[in-house]
């Protein structure tokens, strides 16, 4: 029942903020507050459960999971025995549809960053955010709401739903509280997202009914569409409804172009929770649906996928470079950090796979961090172009510090996250193709080169007009010591979270090897 | 006790960040000396240990990094005797230059920060030589890097220094990047990363997958962009926007010859591939003579040190490429000595001047700062290989010496050796003359303090006896360097050449270091005006030497400019076009639609009419 509850609480809490606003708006947000912190306490909860029998080794052999974890029932039927919490409940059982959520180490790591940012998205919206707070908060803990299901649920129906849920307060976000291009913004997102997402449903009711067909047990249920038999002609249309829909969201070239007008406009809490946790929402629909699901049409579009992956990373790269405005030049690194997840996903490797999580983690935390410190910025300066900023170093050393810490993150540092994920996403991608893993290392070139100028137009170089940079506030402090001890943890103990996803990594992977296997069989039989 | 050597740094520099600017001046003084003498002692007392025991390696896992799929790089340091040389140089010359720094960053505001980028530079350079693997030796790679761009730009407020730093880092990171791809195919090989493996395994039945050539050139790759060789040589003059001290540790002591340090770990891979081993000479032959002719025509005193800096790890290069492992190691080993002390010597010439780098603007510093003067003139010498008293002499000459007698030497790399070490001579006493010598052009500020000279003093001592260590066959023939290190570099196999070729080879050299620093003295001191303008203009070949044979301008014209065309003209991101265009297209569309509902009732029967007989040809012809 946790894992109903993850999502209530958030839904309630929206609510409740949004009647308390009328009162007293300090009340909205210390409810919104205590709500995202009470489910990141409970995640942190479950994790440190299921860390505690030291699992070390990753491959072979599955995790003993303590089955009062969350106190659920463990494994579902036709699942394996990696999920730690499980909740199925009859929604409209004449269509097959049920309200079927389950929870693995690959949505668990999700939820623990999807709660980690949620808590900064709210308190860095303490100050920022004085127009109508309540609709606000009620928006942001919806699209954590969303967020969270889309993470937990294994019924496509439901997935389709909270895919919608993450969508509309999101447009909202962007649409009330963003800057001066925000309308424009806004539409774009909504409309790229709706577009992909509609065809995802008819990949969804396409599934459902061959499913159907095949069986005559009509179900929307993941276990059950895992194994589908598609005829090869249909998986042909499916597989890139599903694929078109997360690689938009995730954003691949060339479907990038909503993510730097949204990102760039939207609120820092919104630019956040968009670069933080809604593209790896795409990354997760790959790894948790594409690739099981349609294993043979994914690996006959690997090569296409790498390639988007490539041209994303340096396209992107080269963007970056280009901005003059800071949003937007984050913005463009998430492009190009993405790359890396494409590449990675379609590498087929156990190795790229992790790098792949690492990935999702490490620049959920580091690209967030850069919009938080870009968010801070602007309220101080009240501008976001590069042009009218440098210098800051001599007035605010303290954040010229940590701007550096995630600046090094995205090009790649060694000892920090993003490195992790980098290296074991290129080395995993390395044996299944090598041409395009040496094209996206000539993307840690680029990195270096749009990254280190953040610092030189920012922090160092002449002062811009002698203005002072204010120090950093107490709530500031909260919100950034945190981040930078995530990114350093994870940069010097990855361990700890390459554990957790390990088995889920295996189950992938074996899925994909074990179809293709008898794919070569039944060729082989058939010669 | 050991493992704690790159630790302490790295604690200096935590505890410098966080206390900032809490701690007054003295305090990160000595916190910041103290963690890197600390380092120093315990490497003393490390290698007082080796030295005493049987040679054997000492490894210590700190913690398991990851492990996936059963490959689990650890955190893990490994001491032998080839990175035991290196700690030494490291947290020895290190200690010293973080003395010296005291007295050099006094006046400086930011003495905090400057000390903080100092220890975490130390530390990652000790990370760097102790992995036991390549991952983490990459960690150490990247983080003197991130150091060295930190202390390059370390006055931030001149975009020009600004510049400067990032060169750095993006030039190297381009090494880096094929040292990365290095790696990838290095772990598809042999499974690993860790060193000890992978060299056992390069020694026994190498693997099908294994390409040594390839391999041993991406690793070349990172190694030449660290190192600063051709074609990644650039960098380094420009990084001499850094404070004095920074030049001396990180772009003359010990992070220039990290490539050096990488070659000479993986040379078992090297030595597989006789392809990789000649490109190794070449890169290091030719960069030593270009770097050479650049030396002789710069104006600034810290330029001149930083060619020659590259010119002098060509020589180390060219001895890797020879397959003399112990050489390379050797001279890296008096170099780090002579040349810190020769940058640490111009920085106090740079401080009693105002911040004076040009050195046609100095001149009769002789009388004015002694002891600056002659622990130059001592650092100088051993550069130029001044016979017999210099450390430099011993380890150039065996350089020199193997690139004829060696397995892999000819006439050819021999000729070019001997010439670099002519160009040495005459560049390093331009300098030294010109410096020092002749009519004063400013008046002394300031003289250095305890500080600063005892460094300088301690260097300069280390800058004659460390040749000792090593007497080629005919003179003394003394052994302890290379047999220290022959349980991991095997020895060089020459070709028994007659012994008189040997002195003959030396004195050549001899007379070579000694007519070189004649002609110095010919056409700077005593007869200038044989070639007038010498000491001026800059035309011709000589400005094309100035300007480091104008690779900048070409690098320019061929990677920058166009990128930055690129980012300029497509700052918009012209995809974006497709979807405003599709977007129009809706709209058009939309307006067109539009028209047809004029409320004209003919329009519509006719529209109906039309659509009608549109259904109808359709069913009819179906």
């Amino acid at each position: 029942m946790i894992l109903a509850w993850f999502i209530l609480i958030l839904m309630f809490g929206g609510l409740l903020s949004w009647l308390a606003a009328r009162w007293n708006v300090l009340l909205a947000r210390w409810i919104a507050l205590g709500s995202v912190l009470i489910n990141f306490f409970l995640a942190l909860g479950i994790w440190w459960r299921y860390s505690l029998p030291d699992g070390g080794v990753l491959s072979g052999g599955t995790l003993t999971v303590p089955s009062s974890a969350a106190g659920s029932a463990v494994s579902a039927p036709g699942s394996p025995a990696t999920w730690i919490a499980d909740l199925s409940l009859e929604w409209i059982p004449s269509f097959g549809i049920q309200f079927h959520l389950a929870l693995d180490g690959l949505s668990l790591l999700m939820l623990l960053l999807t709660f980690f940012l949620g808590t900064l998205g709210v308190l860095c919206s303490w100050k920022e955010i004085t127009e109508r707070p309540g609709f606000f908060h009620f928006n942001l803990l919806w699209v954590l709401a969303g967020i969270t299901g889309v993470f937990l649920t294994m019924d496509l129906f439901l997935f389709y739903f909270f895919w919608e849920v993450m969508l509309i307060p999101m447009y909202f976000l962007i649409g009330i509280w963003g800057h001066a291009n925000r309308i424009y913004a806004a539409y774009k997102f909504f409309i790229f997202t709706q577009a992909s997402g509609l065809l995802m449903l008819l990949a969804i009711l396409g599934l459902y009914f061959i499913q159907g067909n095949n069986t005559g047990n009509y179900s929307f249920d993941y276990f059950d569409l895992l194994g589908t038999e598609i005829p090869a002609d249909a998986a042909r249309w499916l597989m890139p409804g599903f694929l078109i829909a997360f690689i938009v969201k995730l954003p691949a070239f060339p479907f990038h172009n909503w993510l730097p007008d949204a990102h760039g406009e939207a609120p820092t809490a919104g630019s956040l929770v968009l670069a933080g946790l809604l593209l790896k929402t795409g990354a997760y629909g790959l790894l948790r649906f594409v690739v099981p699901l349609f294993p043979e049409q994914a690996q006959a579009f690997a090569p296409w996928g790498m390639l988007l992956g490539v041209v994303g990373i340096l396209y992107g790269g080269k963007l970056a470079f280009a901005q003059t405005d800071l949003k937007r030049l984050i913005a463009y690194t998430s492009v190009s950090h993405m790359g890396f997840v494409m590449l990675g996903v379609f590498a087929f490797t156990t190795m790229a796979y992790q790098g792949v999580l690492m990935q999702m983690i490490t620049h959920g935390i580091s690209t967030g961090a850069l919009f938080l410190l870009a968010g801070m910025l602007y309220e101080r300066l009240h501008t976001r172009d590069l042009r009218q900023m440098g210098g800051f170093w001599k007035s605010n050393p303290t954040m010229g510090g940590i701007m550096l810490v995630f600046v090094m993150a995205s090009l790649g540092l060694p000892g920090l996250g993003n490195f992790i994920a980098e290296f074991l996403t290129l080395n995993g991608s390395w044996p299944a193709n090598r041409l395009m893993t040496i094209l996206a290392a000539g993307g840690l070139v680029i990195a270096t080169i749009y990254s280190l100028r953040i610092m030189q137009k920012i922090f160092f170089g002449p002062p811009w007009q002698d203005r002072p940079l204010a120090a950093l506030k107490p709530r500031e402090y909260l919100i950034l010591i945190p981040l930078v001890a995530a990114i350093i943890f994870l940069g010097l103990f990855p361990q700890a979270a390459l554990k957790t996803t390990g088995t889920v990594i295996d189950g992938i992977t074996e899925t994909t090897v074990i179809s293709l296997e008898t794919t070569l069989t039944r060729e082989g039989g058939n010669q | 006790m050991w493992w704690l050597i790159p630790i302490i740094p790295y604690l200096g520099g935590l505890i410098l960040i966080l206390g900032g600017k809490r701690l007054t001046k003295p305090m990160t003084g000595v916190i910041g000396c103290g963690s890197v003498g600390l380092s120093a002692l315990l490497t003393i007392i490390a290698g007082i240990g080796f030295l005493s025991g049987d040679g054997e390696a000492l490894s210590v896992e700190l913690w398991k990094w990851f492990n996936i799929d059963g490959w689990s790089p650890g955190v893990t340091l490994y001491l032998d005797a080839l990175s035991l040389v290196f700690i030494f140089v490291i947290t020895f010359v290190g200690f010293l230059i973080h003395v010296y720094s005291i007295g050099y960053m006094a006046r400086d505001k930011d003495f905090n920060r400057f000390f903080t980028c100092l220890n975490l530079f130390v530390g990652s350079m000790l990370m760097l030589v102790l992995a036991d693997n390549l991952l983490l030796m990459y960690l150490g790679w990247e983080g003197v890097g991130l150091c060295s761009y930190l202390l390059i730009g370390f006055w931030y407020k001149d975009p020009v220094n600004g510049m400067a730093a990032q060169k750095a880092f993006i030039v190297t990171r381009v090494g880096d990047t094929a040292l990365a791809i290095g790696l990838f195919m290095l772990f598809e090989a042999f499974g690993t990363l860790q060193l000890q493996e992978i060299l056992a395994g390069a020694e026994g039945s190498l693997p099908a997958a294994a390409n040594t050539t390839v391999i041993a050139l991406l690793l070349l790759g990172g190694a030449i962009g660290k190192s600063a060789q051709l074609p990644l040589h650039t960098w380094l003059p420009d990084a001499m926007a850094g404070p004095t001290p920074v030049s001396a540790l990180i772009h003359a002591a010990t992070m220039v010859t990290a490539g050096v340090y990488l070659v000479a770990r993986t040379h078992v891979l090297f030595a597989l591939s006789p392809v990789a081993m000649t490109v190794v000479a070449i890169i290091g032959t030719i960069t030593l003579l270009i770097a050479g002719f650049s030396a002789l025509c710069q104006r600034d005193l810290k330029r001149v040190l930083a060619y020659s800096t590259i010119s002098q790890i060509g020589y180390m290069f060219l001895a890797l490429g020879l397959g003399a492992w112990g050489a390379a190691i050797f001279h890296f080993f008096t170099h780090a000595f002579f040349k810190a002390l020769l940058f640490l010597g111009a920085g106090a010439v740079i401080e009693a001047l105002h911040h004076e780098q040009d050195m046609f603007k100095m001149g009769g510093l002789k009388k004015e700062l002694p002891v600056v003067y002659w622990t130059f003139l001592i650092g100088s010498a051993s550069l130029a290989a001044l016979p017999l008293v210099t450390a430099g002499f011993y380890s150039k000459d065996q350089i020199v010496w193997l690139a004829l007698a060696g397995e892999r030497g000819n006439g050819w790399l021999y000729l070019a050796a001997l010439t670099g070490a002519f160009l040495t001579a005459l560049y390093t006493f331009r300098m030294v003359f010109i410096t020092f010598w002749g009519k004063p052009h400013t008046s002394v500020s300031s003289r250095p303090g305890k500080a600063m000279v005892i460094p300088l003093v301690i260097l300069a001592f280390f800058s004659i006896v460390t040749g000792f260590l090593e007497l080629p066959h005919n003179l003394g023939h003394i052994t302890l360097f290379s047999g220290f290190l022959s349980p991991v570099l095997p020895a060089v196999h020459d070709m028994e050449l007659p012994a008189a070729l040997e002195w003959i080879s030396q004195g050549i050299a001899a007379v070579l270091t000694i007519g070189g620093i004649w002609l110095a003295h010919l056409f700077f001191i005593r007869k200038p005006q044989l070639l007038p303008g010498l000491d001026r203009a800059t035309t011709g070949l000589q400005a094309f030497f100035y300007r480091g044979w104008d690779l900048d301008r070409l690098y320019n014209i061929l990677f920058v400019r166009p990128f930055k065309w690129l980012a300029r003209v497509n700052q918009a991101d012209v995809t974006d076009r497709f979807y405003t265009g599709l977007a129009w297209l809706n709209v058009w569309l939309h307006r067109q639609v539009i028209k047809t509902q004029s409320g004209i009732l003919r329009w519509y029967l006719a529209g109906a009419a039309i659509g009608a007989l549109i259904i109808l040809t359709i069913s009819v012809l179906l």
